[in-house]
């Protein structure tokens, strides 16, 4: 299940310059992010500071304003100037989101919430997304449920089918918004886990959290944002051992106090 | 009370229901949801003039009685050379009445899919066109079966008007026997009873239905 492309450690995704404004309020001034293959990126900080909309627009749900998004080294979109929707579904291809509050299709099976990209969309053999999607439950421990309905399954169960749809479009780069925050505490860790193991095995990986434990066990970088710009990045225990900047710590302080 | 007319007038008023009545709800409502739909999509849509156009569609049928309606259609018309027969001209006035009404039931029922269907659909690569005929309305198919079949059980009642342009339906069957033997109120109130049969028959297969819609969500 892991991405086997040569190259781990060679630039994948680079934001440049993004800016995003909804009416007078701007959301995104100017954002510069750069993901390596493999790499797990933790994008940390307080409500509204854009985390969502850096997010969403990578997965051409949200149409910035400003700046450009490289993924690989043959798609560049340049929002400086008009995008066509090739560009954007282009775009939406190469990345795949997990949503805070999972979105799963609930007039669905399990089962059919996953290969429901694959095969109407990418018109896979039905046969053959069956069988991927099937592995793919088994690895989250979810084998078991393949035909059951979202509302039969507990918050981290559907979750982790929320992980698996996003896993069988095959993405290059893994989008995770808040995976956890709409979990009850106990079904946290079994969330975090996959993740975990979705990073050994070298998924390229974007996640907004406010765990910020989980973020310094997995991420390989912390980037803080405030206010629609990167204020701090750098190694976890940097970021959010010995932060450098004002902002950043008050943040981390704040979120330590309330657990 | 004169049992022997009610045995003998219940045959044609039945028969009235079976070869009258029922067809021509089934076939206006199966047009006019077909209409609805369009005309909820029309309505959602983005451009000014065709949401402007559904919009005012939905405005007239509502802000018109139905009988008037019909009258346009079956007696206006051909006073300007379109001459449509009973039958075709009760179709197209309930057809059009649940094309109005239906809309709004429909457009409600799509706008109340939550936001995050529409932008999880999108991220499994679906198009808007796709999106909406794989998750959202199937979605919003099961918000809309309650107000749809309370429209659906009113048109059983309103195909009753198709009588005044000359339908041979229920009602009718009831007036002509009631004009000959002059038992006004055996045979309205016998005409009550066949509707009131089929309309508890149809309250019993809603609520299956609905059950039925409700197997994927949480009680
Ligand atoms: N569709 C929208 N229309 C208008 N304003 C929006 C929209 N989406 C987001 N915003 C605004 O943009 C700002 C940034 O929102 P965003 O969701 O990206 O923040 P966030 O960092 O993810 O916050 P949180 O931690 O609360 O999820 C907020 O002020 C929000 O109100
Ligand atoms: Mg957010």
């Amino acid at each position: 299940m892991s991405p086997t492309e040569p190259g781990v450690g060679a630039p994948l995704l680079a934001v440049h310059g993004l800016r995003k404004s909804f009416g007078d309020n701007e959301v995104l001034r100017g954002i510069d992010l750069e993901v390596r293959r493999g790499q797990v990126v933790a994008l940390v900080g307080p409500s509204g500071s854009g985390k969502t909309t850096v997010l969403r627009s990578l997965n051409s749900l949200e149409i910035p304003d400003g700046g450009g998004i490289t993924v690989g080294d043959d798609l560049v979109v340049d929002f400086d100037r008009p995008v066509g929707k090739r560009q954007l579904n282009l775009l939406r291809d190469r990345s795949a989101m997990v949503f805070q509050h999972y979105n799963l299709f609930p007039h669905m099976t399990v089962l059919q919430n996953v290969i429901e990209g694959p095969v109407h969309v990418r018109k896979q053999p039905k046969a053959d997304a069956v069988a991927e999607a099937e592995r793919l439950l088994q690895r989250v421990g979810l084998a078991d449920k393949r035909d059951a309905y979202p509302f039969q399954l507990s918050g981290g169960q559907q979750q982790r089918v929320g992980i698996v749809r996003a896993l069988a479009m095959r993405p290059q780069v893994l989008l995770f918004d808040e995976p956890t925050s709409a979990l009850d505490p106990e079904l946290v860790g079994d969330v975090l886990a996959v993740i975990k193991e979705l990073s050994d095995e070298g998924w390229t990986m974007v996640i907004v959290t406010h765990e910020l434990a989980f973020a310094r066990e997995v991420a390989d970088e912390v980037v803080f944002m405030d206010q629609g710009l990167v204020v701090e990045r750098g190694a976890p225990e940097v970021v959010l051992g010995s932060p450098q900047h004002d902002r950043t710590r008050q943040f981390v302080r704040r979120l330590q106090q309330r657990f | 009370m004169d049992w022997e007319l009610v045995r003998t007038s219940l045959g044609p008023i039945v028969r009235g229901a079976v070869l009258g009545t029922i067809p021509l709800t089934l076939a206006s409502f199966a047009l006019g949801l077909a209409l609805a739909l369009a005309v909820a999509l029309m309505r959602l849509s983005h451009i000014r003039v065709v949401s402007g156009l559904a919009r005012a569609y939905i405005s007239v049928i509502r802000g018109t009685p139905l009988l008037v309606q019909l009258f346009v259609i079956f007696y206006g018309l051909p006073s300007v050379g379109l001459t449509i027969s009973p039958w075709p001209s009760a179709i197209i006035a309930f057809s059009m009445n649940v094309g109005g009404y239906g809309a709004e039931i429909i457009r409600a029922a799509i706008l109340s899919v939550p936001k995050g269907q529409w932008e999880a659909a999108h991220m499994v690569g679906m198009p808007r066109a796709l999106a909406l005929r794989r998750i959202i309305l199937p979605q919003a198919a099961r918000v809309s079966v309650p107000p749809l079949s309370n429209t659906f059980i009113s048109l059983v009642k309103d195909t009753s008007l198709a009588s005044l342009i000359l339908v041979t339906e229920l009602f009718r069957e009831a007036q002509q026997i009631a004009a000959v033997s002059q038992e006004f109120m055996v045979l309205y109130v016998e005409a009550a009873a066949v509707y009131w049969v089929v309309c508890l028959f149809l309250s019993t297969a809603q609520s299956l239905l609905e059950r039925r819609l409700d197997r994927y969500v949480a009680h």
